[in-house]
């Protein structure tokens, strides 16, 4: 009896999924294949070789901001799973903090640090190291240029998904089986060695949820490259959102904008997925 | 005989004021088959990874082959392990499993300018397939190399375990309570073959449990622990025949513990009663603890028995029925292929090799009277049910699904 009841349960869920996942993305099929009339066009795809400078662009930063979150986070995750409890409550309590305010706001943050009147550069000069700088190279300096730069955009990303990299990296190092790293110890393996051959295999699952969660909203985000970028770097999320909101308005080409970034994401993860060699599953596909 | 090879002296482990190690003295011979026994709690296990490098203990020493090795990391000791739950690699086949120690090379010592330097030596990966090839060949798992670790069976996880141990060809090995997740049968035949492993590879066994029928089975040396304490090293005959302490005949095998009063070399006083026995060098009137085993009691009509008593219960166990008799309120358990019926009045005889006399201890008066037999039986039985409620409950989640 209770077998017939269980499946009701879902319903919410896949009529959410339904409408506001399945529905967006069929339409996004539909005027990614046709004109302004409705008829239908390859057109829209056709032009997609004039927006490769934007493509390239948006991978790179997404792809350096995913390793630097992993540089950072790996070696973060690992060392507040082998601490106490009360050291991974409160690291784990750091991590989430910033997460609690408005995602724009700490954009808009990273603004007034970075910018030409900002923090850094307002913290520099009071200490007189442009002057220093100056009289020593006879150079002309008077502030760092950091807004505006591929630098700054990355710097956005990694700070607003690290925690993505993180957590699940960290809750995969944290269920390892110490009786493992006991065993591997045993049979003759350093430090190193137990690193190498246990711990890291053992971890990539959770490597691999990281780096998925950090990757498909880097390639994707439009707000840091608008505010930290300056509009000097365009990334594909800017470009689909002119296509839709801004004065380039033209959904079906945004739309297949849209479309062919999502392929290249999914074919990027199910590369990933197998690089794994499928040892926990893959993690999203 | 053989060499000595392993030495704890003095060793205490302790945390905070739970002493879990006191002042252990131990040594353990070459090729030997030592187990160490006891209840949980009793510092067997500690015992254990003192040796194998995972714990140093508090004070004291711990010495291989002469050399002091409480500071040598696990990596570098001639010594492997079989964990308890096997600890085997998820991410890795049973091949890899075994060959993982293989991989990691070999220790080589070459003399550079006069000093003894070690390095790590690869092994050529066809040395590797063989001696791999070989172990599983011993372990019985030919043809299992390529199997996920997910895809084997307790008993098969059990023996890739102690494949990847001993391929390392370590002159000690290790294990936990290696059988204690195994069923009865698969735990027969384990024992068996651990003894003949033991016996082809000609290495020493340091073997922990708390199953006494598995230390007397396989041993040559039982190390009976309790309280952080060594109660009583022997030959597994040693122990079961000349117990030195209430506990240790309590703990191995059965056995009725009686106050007795020493009266003569060879007299022991139990319940007003002389009986002749064995034992010698106690002082004249020194007060005892008497062990009768079960099978050592003979029944016989109540005239013409040295004690007589009451049966209040029995029990048909297939080979002998478990009787109790009651003497004068102390309940005993006699082991017998005569059904005496309840309520029955019978006598006993003991021949004077069946009398064991030990000093008294801490522990004199709390075990060895089977008043709460029954109750013991019921705690047994339930320990029995309880895997087969789980397959029940097992059964129920697929229903529901």
């Amino acid at each position: 009896m209770k077998k017939s009841k269980r499946p009701l349960l879902a319903i919410p869920y896949v009529v959410w999924m339904a409408l506001f996942v399945v529905a967006p993305i069929i339409m996004v099929v539909i005027y990614a294949f046709s004109t302004a009339s409705g008829g239908f066009t390859l057109d829209n795809f056709a032009r997609m070789g004039t927006y490769t400078v934007i493509f390239t662009r948006s991978f790179k930063l997404a792809i350096i901001a995913t390793f630097v979150c992993l540089l950072i986070g790996y070696p973060l995750s690992y060392i507040m799973a082998k601490e106490g409890p009360r050291f991974q409550r409160v690291g784990m309590m750091l991590i989430m903090l910033p997460m609690w305010v408005n995602f724009l706001l700490r954009t808009y943050s990273w603004m007034s640090i970075l910018e030409k009147n900002g923090l850094i550069n307002q913290f520099f000069s009071a200490i007189g190291f442009f002057d220093l700088i100056n009289a020593i190279f006879g150079t002309d300096i008077q502030y760092f240029h950091m807004i505006g730069t591929q630098g700054a955009v990355v710097l956005g990303m990694v700070y607003n998904y690290l925690p993505f990299m993180i957590l699940p990296i960290y809750s995969v190092i944290v269920k390892l089986d110490n009786s493992l790293l006991e065993a591997a110890r045993d049979l003759g393996a350093n430090s190193t060695a137990v690193f190498r051959k246990v711990i890291f295999p053992l971890s990539l699952p959770g490597i691999l949820s990281g780096v998925t969660m950090v990757f498909v909203p880097s390639v994707s985000t439009f707000a840091i490259s608008r505010l930290l970028g300056g509009g000097a770097q365009m990334l594909l999320g800017d470009l689909i959102e002119q296509q839709f909101l801004g004065g380039a308005y033209n959904p079906h080409l945004g739309s297949a904008i849209a479309l062919v970034m999502m392929l290249i994401v999914i074919v990027c993860m199910w590369v990933m997925n197998h690089f794994g060699e499928g040892e926990e599953q893959a993690v999203l596909l | 005989m053989s060499k000595e090879l392993i030495r704890l002296t003095d060793c205490v482990m302790s945390y905070d004021d739970d002493i879990v190690l006191d002042h252990l003295n131990l040594y353990i011979n070459d090729k030997e088959f030592l187990t160490l026994l006891g209840p949980s709690g009793c510092g067997k296990t500690t015992t254990l990874r003192i040796i194998g490098g995972f714990l140093t203990p508090t004070s004291g020493d711990v010495f291989f082959d002469g050399v002091r090795i409480n500071d040598v990391p696990p990596h570098k000791r001639a010594v492997n392990t079989v964990f308890q739950k096997y600890a085997l690699f998820p991410h890795l086949n049973v091949f890899e499993n075994v060959a993982f120690g293989l991989r990691l090379g070999s220790t080589e010592t070459t003399q550079v300018n006069g000093k003894p330097v070690t390095r790590k030596v690869k092994i050529p990966e066809a040395e590797i397939r063989r001696r791999v090839m070989e172990m599983l060949e011993i372990v019985n798992l030919k043809g299992f190399e390529k199997r996920s670790i997910s895809a084997l069976s307790g008993g098969q996880q059990q023996r890739v375990a102690i494949a990847r141990a001993l391929v390392n060809q370590p002159k000690v090995l290790l294990l936990d309570e290696p059988l204690g997740a195994l069923d009865m049968r698969l735990r027969k035949d384990m024992q068996n073959e651990l003894k003949r492993i033991q016996q082809e590879m000609g290495i020493t066994f340091i073997y922990v449990t708390h199953d006494q029928e598995e230390a007397l089975a396989m041993s040559d040396t039982v190390v009976v622990m309790d309280g952080g304490r060594i109660q009583q090293i022997g030959t597994p005959e040693d122990i079961y025949n000349e117990p030195k302490n209430a506990f240790v005949a309590d703990f191995i095998g059965e056995s009725n513990i009686i106050d007795g009063i020493m009266r003569a070399d060879g007299v022991v006083e139990i319940f007003n009663r002389k009986f002749q026995c064995l034992d010698k060098g106690f002082a004249k009137d020194e007060p005892v603890d008497v062990v009768i085993r079960p099978e050592d009691v003979d029944i016989v009509d109540e005239a013409s028995g040295q004690l007589k008593g009451t049966v209040t219960s029995v029990t048909f166990k297939g080979v002998h029925y478990d009787t109790i008799v009651d003497f004068y309120g102390f309940k005993w358990l006699i082991q017998t292929t005569d059904f005496c019926p309840v309520d029955s009045h019978i006598g006993i005889k003991i021949d004077p090799d069946g009398i064991h006399v030990m000093k008294k201890s801490a522990y004199s008066g709390m075990f060895g009277d089977y008043s709460s037999y029954s109750e013991e039986y019921d705690e047994i039985g339930d320990a029995d049910y309880d895997p087969e409620q789980e397959e029940s409950f097992r059964e129920d989640g697929h229903e529901e699904e």
